[in-house]
């Protein structure tokens, strides 16, 4: 009885065997059409990243060097880790008066976590996620940018 | 309360013999712990005796973090827990804080939630599948596992902007509408993983030596299930009824036709059994939405700032690994006075002990696969 209990144990764990090796055989067999791996930095020119991608967070500026940022700091309060500091100056307007704008909108990447919270916070559109993914660099002093570009302005007509 | 066992109670258990025992550490960078878990184990030859696993070496205090945190910004902290399963952390804590401020969800975003809370699921219990099935010596599921796993990757890269750690969920709703392309991808995934899953059974839980491996390994009995606070699959495998789908269901589930799937063997292969059957009732849950996203707003309106009446509030959820609770107490300000989370991979680790006792040190390997095992969840 022990006997046959072996051998019907042997063939049960030879045909379990069997079935395993028959989808690893298939892959075998169809790896051309199965293939699934990206060679990344070969394939930099032909990836395609979701227009949603959250990489990092910049200020689109127009063709006069205009921005959409009022300094409101809605993103720097949204913020969970104190990523964005907003420093705020005073314009001199053409009658006199003056009017708050945006001196330097410091964006610490080294600290972003990619929530999307201040994009959502911003009630005038004015930063977005940007697709770019590379973010590696030598000095960690290289991940604190500054998102408005020199002498940039705020766009007529947005308060 | 510590919980008398059989074993327990077997003269000189858990008392480490000087002369005849031996003491090794697994951890805390161990690969089949899958994170800084530190195992101490008191052996006798190769027989376990005492499991004693040390924690805090991936604390972050999540809990006293989220006090100076606002009632938005600290949902995105709950990802960062159980990060296999951060849509379903996000959506207990949402739930909780829409239940404070009383905020009436609308329909496209709890069905957007619920199927994104599915979609996790299955890609959980996919990256459960692969990497469990190595640590017991089975290598080629890994890979079938992260091809399935990266098309649900994709979807939520597409929708949600990120991969793992989401942040999608917000009070109110959802923070942007699906994509358009969102129906089209997951019809494609569930029409691609319906013959893949067959494949998984094909490839290994028939196989002789796996059923070797988990049949009879680290027996846990209802009653302990129950007493250790064992939650998800790892008490559904002990035939404890604990689906919070089931039993105290949110959002649309009350509405939707799937089994809780529960197993009476009590032992490692009866844990994988419920997380195979479960991968199969989250494709229905899938199936059975994707199709009817009624139309109309993803997010209610609400106040920039929320500040969530004084008062207790109390949610829960089921995540892949049994049941997260998020508890908080407000004292009528912008930012929580205290939070507490029930993370279920606390109280399945308590149960370790319990299961590996009198098993062999390779079962360990096997019973904490199975248990499938978050360390950052139970650090916090």
């Amino acid at each position: 009885m022990f006997l046959v209990n072996y051998i019907k144990d042997v063939l049960s764990g030879i045909k379990s065997l069997a079935t395993g090796m028959k989808v690893t055989g298939w892959y075998a067999l169809h790896h051309r059409k199965e293939k699934i791996t990206q060679q990344y930095p070969d394939n930099k020119d032909t990836l395609v990243l979701p227009e949603r991608f959250r990489g990092e967070v910049v200020m689109p500026h127009d063709e006069h060097n205009e921005h959409a940022c009022t300094g409101c700091t809605a993103c720097e309060l949204a913020c969970p880790n104190a990523t964005i500091k907003i420093v705020t100056k005073f314009d001199i307007q053409p009658d006199g008066k003056k009017k708050k704008a945006i001196d330097k909108f410091v964006y610490h990447l080294e600290l972003c976590t990619f929530c999307n919270l201040c994009i959502e916070a911003c009630p005038t559109d004015a930063i977005k996620m940007a697709q770019t993914f590379e973010h590696s660099v030598f000095d960690r002093t290289n991940l604190t940018k500054i998102l408005n570009k020199p002498g940039s302005k705020i766009r007529e007509g947005i308060e | 309360m510590y919980r008398e066992t059989e074993i327990l109670k077997q003269p000189g258990a858990g008392e480490p013999d000087v002369f005849g025992d031996m003491i090794i550490n697994i951890g805390p960078q161990h690969p089949s712990t899958h994170g800084v878990l530190h195992l101490v184990i008191t052996l006798n030859g190769e027989t376990i005796k005492k499991v004693e696993p040390h924690l805090g070496y991936i604390h972050r205090s999540i809990e006293k973090m989220c006090e100076s945190l606002s009632f938005r910004q600290f949902i995105y902290v709950t990802s960062k827990m159980d990060y296999l399963s951060s849509h379903i952390n996000n959506h207990g804590c949402c739930l909780c804080v829409e239940k404070g401020m009383q905020i009436e969800v609308p329909a496209r975003a709890q069905v957007i939630r619920v199927l994104m809370d599915e979609l996790t699921r299955l890609a959980s219990h996919q990256l459960w599948w692969g990497a469990g099935a190595m640590d017991i010596g089975a290598l080629t599921p890994f890979f079938h596992a992260f091809r399935e796993r990266e098309m649900i990757n994709d979807i939520m890269e597409e929708t949600c902007g990120t991969r793992l750690t989401m942040n999608y969920m917000v009070p109110g709703g959802v923070m942007v509408d699906v994509h358009p392309n969102f129906q089209g991808r997951v019809h494609e995934f569930i029409k691609h993983f319906k013959t893949k899953i067959d494949e998984y059974d094909e490839l290994l839980t028939g196989n002789v030596i796996f059923q070797n491996r988990v049949k009879g390994v680290g027996y846990l009995s209802k009653e302990d299930a129950i007493s250790y606070g064992c939650t998800g699959p790892t008490a559904r495998g002990s035939g404890v009824s604990c689906d919070i789908r089931k039993l105290y269901p949110y959002e649309v589930y009350s509405k939707l036709q799937f089994d809780e799937v529960t197993e009476t063997g009590g032992d490692c292969l009866a844990r994988y059994l419920v997380r195979m059957k479960e991968m199969r009732q989250s494709l229905s849950i899938v199936e059975q939405l994707i199709d009817n996203i009624p139309e109309g707003d993803v997010q209610a309106k609400t106040k920039a700032v929320l500040k969530l009446p004084k008062g207790e509030y109390f949610s829960r959820v089921e995540t892949a690994r049994g049941e997260f609770g998020v508890y908080i107490v407000s004292e009528g300000g912008t930012t929580p006075y205290r939070i507490k989370f029930r993370s279920p991979g606390y109280s399945n680790l308590s149960a370790l002990d319990h299961m590996a006792r009198g098993g062999k040190i390779g079962d360990l390997v096997a019973i904490m696969a199975m248990i499938d095992l978050v360390i950052p969840d139970i650090d916090r």
